[in-house]
């Protein structure tokens, strides 16, 4: 499969972007220090051997004329450590000495008052140094605050009342892990039961039960937001399809939980955690508001490695108050890891969305209007980042088609369930599912091929970039072109005439489709959308997006690159490394990516972390920027060496040259030895110091307009995925016979990675469409918190997609890439549940399509 | 996620582990493979105060055939068992050749039982004797007819699989008794065995299972077919409507779909986590077929092949 | 308590241990060999395995005392002074890796597979691999490069 996705990957698709990045690719160009662009770097791909090492390949292969590792499938700098097990994850450091370890009592209930909590028992275990409560939560903390203006009491720990099952009520600090556990058992929760309302129906229900008394109600946000003339156009329409749509609460539960070390010092009120966060940075504010404390104090430090997150680890910020303030009660460090089951149980999950939708299609199966009725289920309290999910695909909930009028109403909704986080796609599932099903649900009606109706609506390439209805600006694409790759691949035509004759035979065959819009770099201002026009006015404006980098580099020429990108698998390091040895011209084993985040020492800004897709069109982006402005530091001490004008010393293989002439050169080593040994040596205007921050945001984000408008990400990737699926007519076990994606993600800055993100994220997004759902009973209890019950795909259930890749490069970032890590987990879903219903005829399916839920479709 | 303390024996004989059980009474707690209990005790839903772990036993871990002109008990002299020592590990079974010439049912359900790194630590004993309602090797036991032997404070007795699994992961055997050997009849003459099994993903507990064993004459009658399901009751179920409408028959598709009808009817699933009680009904019916088929006709093999018993 | 005396990586070690301790707390917090990592601590993740006298076993559902008199390995114990033992170098190549974190343990099922009579199927390396969640790989990567060294 290998083999057949790099195929496709380097013929057609390269030479039919290449035909029709006109546009955005000269743009690329225009911005300078890009050498070669779309066109000279796939004729490179086809002659570098990648399979070995780069710094040698670059010698052996073109000794004068620079070969970038941009674009190049380079091997990863994070493996060596990975490899032999020397990475450092959170668990595996021990960053102070009599560090001491909680176990978390959690609630058993999901909706009681706390009428009693005796921890005398647990006292007496040897080893256990206190246990705090509810009551020490209470005195020592602030609600955390959200963006909500709604009089919900979040902390870290329940108060009085507990809302969900596995919320913590008390946290036992004790020797080691052990102990803590067996003190955990010995204390005692009175709980008074209350009514509990575990879906988003029984939330919504006259009489439910409301979670939060001083809202009032379970609906803590209601906007209904309209672009265009929805409702004319729905009068005009010779076709109105009306669907309504469940996305279940999954998670992407990483293979490593969450882990935190806290220390409270006592003398400066400060905190120092250690944890494997991953942004964004925001909720560190949100952290030390709710510590009482000003940002300034509270360091949070991430270790180089994480093993995985998903977007979920961006929850493990309440965590870090909560040791906080037991290292605050108990004067001692604190150590927390979390296990498997209170993972599952009550760190995360994805937000679950019940959404109606209405189209409006002309008989020509334009798709003239939509309606969209969404209730995002966010559990028991909205924690930031939330209510994220429901906003961040607003610039884009059209998705991939050209649609003038949109209704939006969006609502927040709380449960008696674990609340809600970032998970891989956040918002992208919640609205492809509905959108990409109504579109094939309007091909059957319409009596037209699924393909068809989507080439119809998609927005043309020649009216990028294109201003969507609700504010978002795609930035470049060619989406016609990826549809027909993506169903030349997948033999479209002769799957579907296969498909006629496998059924004849008794067999089920179906085939779907989805296209997505994949956006990344969020803007963060597009959050506010869930307050009123009125409301934003009185606030800061928002339009957070930016991330720094900090590079030096040493007297001997070694470079050393810091950011607060906290990668956690993604090859940040790898890439960051590929754009520094390129602009700076060094040997890359000489760039050092220091992976690890600390806010007292990096550069940050609120919105740095890892989330949204961000690191290949910003965080490299901002490499980029940063490794400029040291090569010009380069460049001006090499000048009066060189006896030239700055502007032309180029800096290759190691050496600052005479462009034009490669034997005028001196080592990039000597410059860096000269500017730290003997600055009083610099040219004037040179800083001493070979050492710079930038800072990057990108063009064209601004707060929310008035009229509720917002480009909600930078820039905006596309995709197609085909699947062909076989569903047993017996057992309605489903098969993936065939599974073809192609991406358009602008500029690919490192192949072999960008495949393993597609990987990643279709495994993901074909967990969520066949095994994957957290199921709670009517009490709110949930099910599925174990391993053994929360099924995630293993080898044996996924196939070997096949995989292309155009590259329209973006026109808004540095290096023209766009994120495409993300865009499966909204494409799978959607494409396997049109096959499987294709395939048996349903008109209605829900996700995950477990064969039992198919029996039961089938049957009735 | 960790063990609450308890009092640990590693006794090396089957009699010091018979009085450690015995001492520890209710309070003790066989450890074998630990595959099943050793999650439990991570998360707490067990916590025994004394553990025996019998791994150190030697001699509990053998794979050999018994029967056929050796004289073993009443009414047996004709009948050959594979014996499992309930301390071999199910990834030593499942690649025995014995086994896989006796009974080659047992590697076959065993490629399912977990992942490799379970079987290689699980053991047969610990599998039949934990007695999960969606254990493959249970099923097994019971559709083969085999039986086991257990050891306790009064000597050794055996039990009949069809007397053996009396509720959910409870099994008839007796406080401070243990199970040390598993009996499956071998295969002999013309006999032939199925199994079936639809499972959210590969190596997971299954939605449900059906094992099958089928005996024919020489007229290529059945004489005897034993159909057993997994997943869908509290315990493995043997479904003797399924035998009964079988014999006699030569197992052609309406015999065959009558049997799965009367398993279907046998059994009254709930509702479980990923799959709803009517479809693992409606799977019954399918897997009770498909494994039925697969055993008559491996039956019909062995008849074609060399007569039959 | 208990003293133990336990072969790791070829170095032996002797301890007094807790009888309830698990073996993977012992391995990573103990003998502070931490490249072992845990995911579940339930037997299905499969980060926690390990080799114990040469079968890949969860490190998680055995207790220390357990493996008194035995040999286990690590992945700390796969790489020679000549580099990387060759799964690891082939799941480099093969990008079979991300965050890292489910290597360890998918690195000692590979390491068992090469020790037994190969090759083995594309077929058989996904049923091995299903012992192990990788969530970041998709495990297309890891597929391909356990093929290259055990299969056909
Ligand atoms: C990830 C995973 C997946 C699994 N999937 C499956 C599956 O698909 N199908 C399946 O059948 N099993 C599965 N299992 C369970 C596995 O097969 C266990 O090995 C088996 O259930 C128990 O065997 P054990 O030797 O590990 O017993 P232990 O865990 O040691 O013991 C289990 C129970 O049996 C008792 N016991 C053990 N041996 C004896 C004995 N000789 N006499 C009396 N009592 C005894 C113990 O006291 C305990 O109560 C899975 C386990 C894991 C971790
Ligand atoms: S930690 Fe042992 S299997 Fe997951
Ligand atoms: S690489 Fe992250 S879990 Fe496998």
């Amino acid at each position: 499969m290998r083999r057949g996705s790099v195929r496709s990957y380097g013929l057609h698709a390269s030479v039919k972007a290449r035909a029709r990045a006109s546009g955005p690719s000269a743009s690329v160009e225009d911005r300078g220090g890009d050498r070669g662009g779309t066109l000279g770097r796939w004729r490179r791909r086809g002659t570098v051997d990648y399979r070995r090492m780069m710094v040698t390949e670059r010698r052996a292969e073109a000794p004068t004329r620079p070969v970038g590792l941009l674009g190049q499938p380079v091997r990863r700098v994070e493996d060596a450590a990975l490899l032999r097990g020397e990475g450092w994850f959170i668990d595996d450091i021990d960053p102070l000495p009599n560090t001491y370890h909680a176990a978390i009592v959690r609630s058993s209930v999901a909706h009681a008052r706390l009428s009693g909590t005796d921890i005398s028992a647990a006292l007496e275990v040897d080893g256990v140094v206190g246990v705090l409560t509810s009551d020490d939560v209470a005195a020592l903390s602030q609600p955390f605050p959200s963006v909500l203006d709604v009089p919900v009491d979040y902390r870290p720990a329940a108060v009085d009342v507990v809302r969900y099952v596995g919320e913590p009520v008390a946290v036992v600090v004790a020797r080691d892990r052990y102990i803590a556990e067996d003190a955990a058992e010995r204390v005692t929760v009175d709980y008074e039961p209350l009514a509990v309302a575990a879906t988003v129906e029984s939330a919504l229900a006259p009489g439910a039960p409301v979670l939060h008394e001083a809202v009032g109600s379970n609906t803590l946000s209601d906007r209904h937001l309209r672009y265009g003339d929805p409702d004319g156009a729905f009068t005009r329409a010779d076709l109105v399809v009306r669907k309504s749509f469940r996305v279940p609460r999954s998670t992407c539960t990483p293979v490593e939980c969450f882990g935190v070390v806290c220390h409270w010092q006592k003398s400066t009120s400060s905190v120092v955690a250690w944890c494997n966060f991953q942004g964004p940075f925001t909720t560190h504010a949100v952290a030390a508001h709710a510590l009482g404390i000003p940002a300034s104090r509270l360091r949070l430090i991430t270790p180089p490695d994480s093993g995985g997150s998903f977007g979920t680890k961006s929850s493990v910020y309440p965590y870090v108050v909560l040791m906080a303030l037991a290292s605050r009660r108990f004067g001692v460090p604190v150590r927390w890891t979390e296990d498997r089951v209170e993972h599952l149980l009550a760190s995360s999950s994805a937000t679950e969305r019940v959404t109606e939708v209405e189209a409006a299609f002309s008989s020509e199966g334009r798709l003239l209007a939509l309606r969209l009725d969404m209730i995002d289920d966010v559990g028991a309290y909205v924690r930031a980042p939330e209510p994220a999910t429901l906003y961040r695909m607003h610039g884009c909930l059209a998705g991939a088609y050209d649609v003038a009028d949109v209704d939006a109403r969006a609502r927040v909704v709380v449960t008696n369930r674990c609340p809600t986080g970032l998970n891989r796609g956040f918002g992208g599932p919640q609205l492809y599912l509905p959108l990409e099903r109504t579109m094939a649900a309007a091909a059957g009606m319409l009596g037209m091929d699924p393909a068809e109706l989507a080439r119809r609506n998609l927005v043309p390439s020649s009216s990028m970039p294109y201003t969507t209805a609700t504010g978002a600006v795609y930035d470049s694409g060619d989406y016609e072109a990826c549809l027909d790759e993506a169903l030349r691949l997948a033999g479209y035509s002769d799957a579907r005439r296969d498909q006629g004759t496998a059924r004849a035979e008794g067999r089920r065959i179906g085939i779907g489709l989805a296209c997505v819009v994949e956006p990344s770099v969020s803007n963060m201002g597009y959050i506010t959308l869930s307050q009123t026009p009125e409301a934003r006015a009185q606030a800061l404006p928002k339009s957070g997006n930016a991330e720094g980098v900090t590079i030096a580099m040493g007297p001997h020429g070694g470079v050393t690159v810091r950011f607060t990108t906290t990668p956690q698998g993604q090859g940040h390091a790898t890439v960051a490394t590929q754009v520094v040895a390129d602009v700076l011209g060094v040997d890359p084993a000489l760039v050092d990516v220091r992976t690890d985040a600390d806010t007292a020492a990096n550069p940050w800004t609120v919105s740095s972390g890892n989330y949204s897709s961000r690191f290949a069109a910003i965080g490299a982006g901002a490499v980029h920027v940063a490794a400029g402005r040291l090569a010009e530091q380069l460049r001006a001490i090499a000048a009066p060496l060189l006896g030239v004008e700055a502007s032309a010393v180029e800096l290759v293989g190691g050496a600052a040259r005479v462009a034009g002439e490669p034997s005028r050169r001196v080592s990039i080593r000597r410059l860096a030895g000269a500017a730290h040994w003997d600055p009083a040596g610099l040219p004037p205007g040179v800083d001493a110091g070979l050492a710079t921050t930038a800072y990057l945001a990108l063009p064209g984000l601004d707060p929310p307009s008035a009229d509720d408008r917002i480009n909600s990400s930078a820039t905006y990737g596309f995709l197609v995925d085909v699947a062909v699926v076989e569903v047993d007519p017996e057992t309605f076990a489903v098969k993936i016979l065939r599974y073809v994606t192609v991406h358009d993600a602008g500029r690919i800055l490192n192949p072999l990675l960008a495949e393993g993100q597609v990987h990643g994220a279709l495994a993901q997004g074909l967990g969520a469409a066949l095994l994957e759902r957290h199921v709670y009973d009517d009490q709110g209890q949930l099910l599925t918190a174990s391993f053994l019950d929360y099924l995630v795909p293993t080898a044996t259930e996924l196939p070997e997609p096949v995989t292309a890749y155009f590259e329209s490069p973006s026109p808004v970032t540095p290096l023209g890439a766009k994120g495409l890590g993300e865009g499966n987990t909204m494409s799978a879903p959607a494409a396997i549940a049109n096959a499987v219903a294709d395939a048996l005829g349903l008109e209605d399916v829900e996700v995950p399509l477990t064969p039992g839920r198919l029996w039961s479709a089938s049957a009735s | 996620m960790k063990p609450a303390p308890f009092r640990y024996e590693r006794p090396s004989s089957l009699e010091e582990a018979l009085r450690a059980l015995e001492e520890a009474g209710d309070e003790g707690r066989v450890l074998a493979g630990g595959q099943s209990l050793v999650p439990m005790l991570n998360m707490r839903l067990a916590a025994p105060s004394v553990l025996v772990d019998v791994n150190a036993i030697s001699g509990l871990d053998e794979i050999a055939t018994e029967g056929e002109g050796e004289a073993e008990g009443e009414g047996e002299g004709d009948r050959r068992y594979l014996v499992v020592g309930a301390l071999a590990r199910q990834r030593t079974l499942e690649r025995s050749a014995l086994a896989a010439s006796c009974c080659p049912v047992l590697p076959e359900c065993l490629s399912v039982v977990g992942h490799v790194p379970t079987r290689n630590r699980g053991t047969v004993g610990g599998s039949i004797a934990h007695a999960d309602p969606a254990g493959e090797l249970p099923v097994a036991l019971l559709a083969l007819g085999g039986e086991v032997e257990v050891a306790g404070p009064d000597g050794v007795r055996r039990i009949g699989a069809d007397d053996l699994f009396v509720g959910f992961l409870t099994t008839s055997l007796g406080a401070g008794e243990m199970l040390v050997r598993c009996r499956f009849p071998a295969r002999r003459g013309a006999v032939g065995s199925g199994f079936a099994e639809v499972a959210p993903r590969h190596g997971d507990f299954a939605f449900a299972i059906a094992c099958a064993s089928v005996a024919l004459d020489e007229s290529g009658r059945i004489a005897g077919a034993r159909l057993a399901l997994g997943a869908v009751a509290d315990r493995p179920l043997l479904v003797p409507a399924a035998g009964d409408v079988l014999g006699g028959s030569r197992g052609a598709e309406p015999a065959l779909r009558a049997a799965a009808a009367a398993a279907q009817a046998a059994v009254d699933p709930a509702d479980s986590l990923h799959a709803p009680a009517g479809y693992r009904r409606h799977l019954v019916g399918v897997l009770a077929g498909r494994a039925l088929r697969q055993a008559v006709a491996k039956a019909s093999e062995q008849l074609t092949k060399g007569g039959s018993r | 308590m208990r003293r133990i005396e336990v072969d790791v990586n070829g170095s032996r070690h002797v301890r007094h241990v807790d009888e309830r301790r698990l073996l993977s707390d012992f391995l990573r917090h103990d003998l502070g060999l931490r490249g072992t990592k845990v995911g579940c601590e339930h037997g299905v993740c499969g980060a926690c395995t390990v080799l114990l006298d040469g079968a890949a076993v969860r490190s998680c559902l055995l207790l220390a005392v357990q493996v008194d008199g035995c040999r286990v390995d690590t992945v700390e114990g796969l790489a020679g002074p000549e580099g990387l033992h060759p799964l690891q170098e082939a799941l480099h190549r093969h990008h079979g890796l991300q965050c890292g974190y489910c290597t360890a343990g998918i690195l000692m099922t590979a390491v068992e597979m090469a020790g037994e009579a190969g090759p083995h199927s594309v077929e058989e390396i996904k049923q091995r691999l299903s012992g192990h969640i990788c969530r970041c790989t998709g495990y297309a990567g890891i597929v391909a490069a356990l093929s290259e060294v055990v299969g056909s």
